[in-house]
């Protein structure tokens, strides 16, 4: 009987079905990992406060439980934990947020369940997000304004003086960004100016009567700035809290380095909600702090989609262009063909062999020779001559040329050649079919290999490491400096990002679920993305289905 | 409207018309032009690569007629290659302009302090660009040859001048004050040292050290002196630049004295290194002092370093090179690399390189014997005497450390116990030598290609032929879409999450993972198995071809038990810690990113590629051929096996060849997934370092033009062209299969 099934070939069939089942699993498995890992870090969670005995001395650790596992006891022995006295083989562990960053050794500890004594979650523990240092654990013993104690509804104070801080805070680093780098850009530029002059033996009295005058104007703008700055963080400095720790220590955290405060135990779902979404929205829209392992990604963000952007406003051209001459001009022989599988071949080359090639001809070849003939005053240091978001862009195009290519050509292909007969046969020229019937009617399948092109640019890296993507940029490539657009300047990437942040920063613990929420921030782009390709092109399949008939 | 009705005219617009051919001419021309810069990519990297199999070049710059009457010990030449200098034997140093207009001039002849007569000269290694005298009073003058270099009206102007590297303080050598014959010196950094023969045949080393007075502020030389003990004659000498090793040729041994301790210079090696039925005529220390290199009588020069033995550290021969025949062989070294030149009573020269045993260049410069030799300090020039002609020559030879064989053989470098395949390219040091075999790399790539293939072939054809062949066509609809949208999947986020969750969740969960693959295939049999047994009415619930849902519980249930009992497995079978069991008992190594982990990771990322190019295959046979085969009485699983796969079988077979396309030149997920170490061993739990993975690492810091950075771009060349042609065969199958479907 049971041979007779086998020999039936029904178990493999069951088999193959199997390995569809895991490939499902793991697609879906491994979306919802990202996505779980990466929305429940803003998740406000509960602050548990732990007395420990045991194993450990005596102590008391408040914390937020991060993760927990099983381990056996036999390893945990042999590591020289004593636990004669519990039966079970496995026992857990959690692993607990700390925070407290320069006061305790490290923030993140690991505490076994059966040294906890007693648990609890007190309504008054506090989280104090900083700008420095990572998160701070602890009651709130008292609120200073001015040096003065706040004793009338301290908790509501607190909240109305961190955000004034956080105000001053803001404007300081405005003035800084905006104004005093204004100021600094235009140094800079005069500086240029100068030595350009020099190379040109054409450095006049004037000219450099001019350009000093120039530059005392601008020292005295920055000195009106500068006293602005200072005055600003003066007063960002003016209150304190003081917070009793998890040691029984009180520590007076400043409060121009509190960037948020709030009280976890003490929140009801709905606060939860409100708090879970300015946590995102500040994660959209604030810069990274802390070697990136804290704050936002907006820089990334930004870097991305203005590559993208860049990148798109070259390929679409080119690859149309491509695709309209191999499809309708292009004679239809041997040559033609081969030509069209070297494109389709092309993308499937490693995406690292275009970063070579990007780096070499791109970057040292075509900006070298930009700053020989147009930047001589800036050697020795190189303006286009080195890694940049203009040469990513570049890079990336050519990358996703073949795309852009095939995905014309099937849209052209799908046309039915009776609507180019019909369109010839009333008089038109070639050129106005193409103009007026052709590329209209292929215009989705253009966006359709546009939207895939995004995609997968998006999600590159390999390349722009070698091309101009940098951990840290200190100015976005579009500002208000002229020429508004700099495209020799370096930037950051969400994919870069990730690599960086996960595998070069000094906390990966703490950086980890930063990186999860990048990840996932960065599939659902790429995902849409896709998802809106396959969609239109499917409505494009079925649109030319009827026209057939 | 605007068109005349009263006339109809037949006749095209001339502007319409002209539009047209403008647009024909544009969209051609923008074509073939976006063709060419796909094909630029080709080409580019060619020319960038090509430079390191060139040859070397050897070109003539000038010959330089010298008064009669000096006769001169040594050349030199500075660092631009506008001055040569020469060393008379009555102390003098002449000048020569040898670029630019008044090429060939004496530009001026200086005197070198010197209290008695030359008797013996010497030179220093050649990076030191220090010369030496040796006097008939026993003494030793070190001299420098410089240049001040100055802009008088915006030009570089190189005024030459003498320095005096122990502060025009002689060395006094022999304290009895006997000529000294022969000697050879160093002086780097804090140590000196001379190895002398005197005129009364006694060899003596001498190490100097320099003492502040404390009174007198004078500086003083506290000299340590050794008589060495040689039978017979001596022929020649040689100290290395750390003063280490002290080098005597007598004849054809070459006494070896291990100099690092002045006061107890003890013999360490005596060698007896001549070639068979030769005689040795020369020897010389290559850059870096590790390497002796012997010449004989018979044109074979050997070079010899130390490696390790059973009787600790000894010089042995790693390889000899044959240069044309003559009498009077002579070795010359260079700067930093590893390359030695030879001249010959015959006016030859020879350019080799060691390590990479190349042949560089080899042709006749004059008529004359070469007397004296110098190699520019970098590389780009060189001099020789012969007679009373200066002759100057510029050398091209950019890469001659990296030739085919170099990058594909074993390669015995310097201090390296055997010849092996090593890939390591800096290093903080000047001297260092570059190691740069592609193997290591390579193998690297095919083992990481080779795991992921592995762990993603049976699974992505056994889901493309299960969906294109058993699933129903709703089911179908959702299913593919969600595998290949996969493909879209950024790689960085793949990796990210192999090194950081997997890699760890492996580590401490390795019992689980091979419980997995054996319980996955039991329970799934079982399973079917089971379903047999049910009653019919609950079997017919579930529509056809629905498998794989039904399947999905029980590989959820499977995946869990066998995580859940994963520790138990590893106390019970591997006393609790399987990766020490794996290092104690079966001795091997573990590392966390291993290439399970990439095998997994990677095998994730070609999925959806396999299996979309294999679905579409199985799908698209012609139905005829699975319906007849169906009426004639086989099972579907014969005639999926018979029939429909057998006809599938190119596009199965390029699917197979795109997937391994695309793991050969999967960059992110090696790099964050593996240690990157480029070590060649086959073990799953050890890590590699690939080509693609390295070109990232290494390229943004390699210097443009070096042969680093020309190697990391042949890697990219062999990437491209390997990738481009697997994808190009796999497109050519599928489009073949194309054909032979629609003619079905």
């Amino acid at each position: 009987m049971v041979k007779q099934w086998f020999k039936s070939g029904s178990p493999w069939i069951w088999m193959t079905g199997g390995a569809v089942s895991i490939s499902l699993i793991s697609v879906i498995g491994l979306l919802a990992m990202i996505a779980w890992k990466g929305l429940s870090f803003f998740w406000p969670s509960q602050v548990v406060e732990m007395h420990l005995d045991g194993s450990v001395a005596k102590q008391t650790v408040i914390g937020e439980i991060y993760d927990r596992e099983m381990v056996p006891k036999s390893r945990l022995e042999a590591a020289g934990f004593d636990l004669s006295g519990y039966n079970s083989e496995q026992i857990e562990r959690l692993l607990v947020k700390t925070g407290n960053r320069e006061y305790v050794e490290l923030d993140f500890r690991w505490v076994l369940s059966t040294d906890i004594k007693s648990q609890s979650t007190p309504a008054e523990l506090a989280v104090f997000e900083r700008s420095k240092n990572g998160n701070f654990y602890g009651y709130v013993a008292r609120v200073l304004e001015d040096g003065k104690v706040v004793t009338d509804q301290p908790i509501e104070r607190l909240h109305e003086l961190v955000e004034r801080a956080v105000d001053l805070n803001d404007e300081a680093l405005d003035l800084q960004n905006s104004e005093i780098g204004h100021i600094n850009y235009e140094l800079e530029r005069l500086r240029l100016k100068e030595k350009s002059y020099q190379l040109d033996n054409d450095l006049t009295e004037e000219k450099l009567a001019e350009l000093n005058a120039r530059r005392a104007e601008l020292r005295e703008d920055y000195k009106v700035f500068e006293k602005r700055l200072f005055e600003l963080r003066k007063q960002a400095k003016r209150d304190q809290v003081v917070v009793r720790d998890m040691r029984g220590e009180e520590v007076t955290l400043p409060l121009y380095q509190v960037l948020d405060v709030w009280f976890p135990n003490d929140m009801g779902f709905f606060a939860k909600v409100g708090h879970y979404l300015v946590q995102i929205s500040k994660f959209v829209s604030d810069d990274p702090r802390e070697a990136n392992t804290e704050g936002g990604v907006f820089p990334a963000i930004f870097g991305t989609v203005f590559m993208v952007m860049l990148m798109a406003v070259i390929v679409t051209p080119f690859g149309v262009i491509a695709a309209i001459y191999l499809h309708e001009y292009a004679a239809k022989n041997a040559v033609t063909k081969m030509i069209r599988i070297a494109v389709i071949n092309l993308a499937g080359v490693p995406s690292i062999v275009y970063g070579v090639f990007g780096l070499g001809f791109f970057v040292y070849m075509l900006g070298g020779s930009i700053d020989e003939l147009f930047y001589p005053e800036a050697a020795p240091s190189p303006v286009f001559g080195t890694p940049g978001v203009i040469w990513s862009a570049l890079t990336l195009a050519i990358l996703t040329l073949p795309v852009v290519i095939v995905s014309t050509e099937e849209g052209l292909s799908r046309i039915p050649s009776s609507v180019r007969h019909g369109s010839l046969a009333l008089g038109a020229t070639q050129a106005e079919t193409l103009w007026r019937i052709i590329v209209p009617m292929a215009s989705p399948a253009i966006m359709t290999g546009l939207i895939l092109a995004v995609a997968r640019a998006a999600g590159e890296v390999a390349p722009l490491m070698l091309v101009g993507v940098v951990k840290m940029a200190p100015t976005l490539p579009l500002d208000g400096n002229f020429p508004y657009i700099h495209l020799d300047r370096k930037f950051m990437h969400l994919g870069f990002h990730i690599y960086d942040v996960g595998f070069q920063s000094p906390n990966v613990e703490a950086a980890r679920p930063l990186v999860y929420a990048t990840a996932f921030l960065l599939v659902t782009v790429i995902i849409a993305l896709n998802i809106t390709a396959i969609g239109i092109r499917n409505h494009l399949r079925e649109k030319f289905r009827s026209l057939e008939h | 409207m605007t068109s005349n009705p009263q006339k109809p005219s037949f006749k095209t617009d001339r502007s319409r018309l002209f539009k047209d051919r403008f647009a024909q001419f544009g969209i051609t021309s923008g074509g073939v032009m976006v063709l060419v810069a796909l094909l630029l990519i080709f080409f580019y990297l060619l020319y960038v690569v090509q430079p390191i199999f060139e040859s070397a070049k050897v070109e003539k710059r000038m010959d330089i007629q010298l008064t009669q009457d000096k006769k001169y010990l040594g050349v030199g030449v500075e660092e631009q290659t506008e001055i040569a200098y020469l060393l008379g034997s009555r102390g003098s140093v002449d000048y020569y302009q040898i670029k630019g207009e008044s090429a060939g001039k004496l530009l001026d002849t200086l005197d070198v302090e010197l209290d008695g007569n030359v008797t013996a000269f010497a030179e220093s290694a050649p990076f030191l660009g220090q010369y030496a005298f040796g006097l008939d009073n026993g003494q030793v003058q070190l001299v420098k040859p410089m240049f001040t270099v100055s802009f008088p009206g915006n030009q570089r102007v190189l005024t030459p001048r003498l320095s005096y590297p122990l502060n025009a303080k002689q060395l006094i050598v022999d304290e009895q004050g006997q000529a000294i014959r022969k000697f050879a010196f160093s002086h780097f950094e804090d140590k000196t040292a001379v190895v002398a023969q005197t005129a009364d045949k006694r060899v003596i080393f001498a190490s100097f050290v320099a003492e502040e007075n404390m009174f007198t502020g004078e500086v003083e030389w506290a000299v340590e002196r050794t008589e060495l003990d040689i039978d017979g004659r001596v022929d020649e000498l040689l100290i290395s630049p750390d003063t280490s090793r002290t080098f005597v040729r007598s004849a054809n041994q070459v006494y070896v004295f291990d100099s690092r301790y002045a006061s107890e210079v003890e013999l360490f090696q005596l060698l007896a290194a001549n070639e068979e039925n030769a005689n040795l005529v020369d020897m010389n220390l290559l850059a870096g002092a590790n390497s002796l290199m012997l010449a004989n009588d018979n044109g074979e020069v050997s070079q010899w370093f130390e490696v390790n033995t059973d009787d600790g550290r000894q010089f042995a021969k790693i390889r000899s090179f044959e240069t044309p025949k003559s009498k009077q062989v002579k070795l010359f070294s260079e700067y930093y690399r590893r390359t030695f030149f030879t001249t010959n009573e015959n006016g030859q020269l020879g350019l080799y390189y060691t390590t990479s045993e190349a042949h560089l260049w080899q042709g006749k410069i004059t008529d004359k014997a070469v007397q004296k030799f110098a190699v520019a300090p970098r590389a780009n020039a060189a001099l020789l005497l012969a007679d009373d002609t200066l002759t100057v020559v510029e050398l091209h030879n950019e890469h001659p450390e990296v030739t085919w064989s170099a990058l594909w053989q074993e390669v015995w470098y310097e201090g390296y116990p055997e010849p092996a395949y090593t890939w390591q390219s800096t290093s903080a040091s000047d001297d260092f030598e570059s190691k740069f075999s592609l193997v290591p790399i390579s193998f690297g790539t095919i083992k990481a290609a080779l795991y992921a293939m592995l762990f993603a072939v049976p699974i992505a054809l056994a889901s493309a032929i299960y969906t294109a062949y058993f699933m129903s066509s709703e089911l179908r609809r959702v299913v593919k879409p969600t595998v290949e949208i996969m493909e879209a999947l950024p790689t960085v986020i793949l990796g990210f999450l192999a090194g950081l969750w997997l890699a760890p969740l492996i580590e401490t969960h390795l019992p689980a993972v091979v419980a997995l693959l054996v319980l996955l295939p039991i329970a799934m049999i079982a399973t079917a198995f089971g379903w047999t047994k049910l009653p019919a009415k609950v079997r017919h619930v579930v529509p056809e071809g629905w498998h794989s849902i039904l399947l999905i519980p029980v590989v959820l249930i499977v995946g869990w038990i066998s995580f859940a009992m994963s520790a138990g497995i590893e106390s019970w079978l591997f006393g609790g810690n399987v990766r020490q069991y794996l290092t104690n008992e079966l001795g091997l190594t573990f590392d966390q990113r291993n290439s399970l982990v990439v095998g997994i990771a990677m095998g994730f990322a070609v999925i959806p590629t396999i299996f979309s190019i294999a679905e579409d295959a199985v799908f698209s046979v012609p139905k005829h051929l699975s319906n007849g085969s169906l009426a004639l009485g086989a099972t579907q699983w014969q005639t999926l096996v018979r029939v429909v796969l057998l006809t599938a079988s190119p596009g199965i077979f390029s699917a197979i060849m795109m997937g391994l396309g695309r793991a050969v030149g999967e960059t992110m997920i090696v790099l964050m997934a593996t240690g990157n170490t480029p070590i060649m061993d086959w073990s799953i739990f050890q890590g590699m370092r690939t080509l693609a993975a390295n070109i990232a690492v290494e390229m943004p810091e390699s210097e443009v033009g070096s042969s680093h950075y020309r190697i990391l771009f042949l890697a990219a060349f062999v990437l491209f062209i390997f990738t481009f042609v697997f994808n190009t065969v796999a497109e050519f199958v599928r489009q073949q299969l194309r054909e032979k479907y629609s003619s079905m």
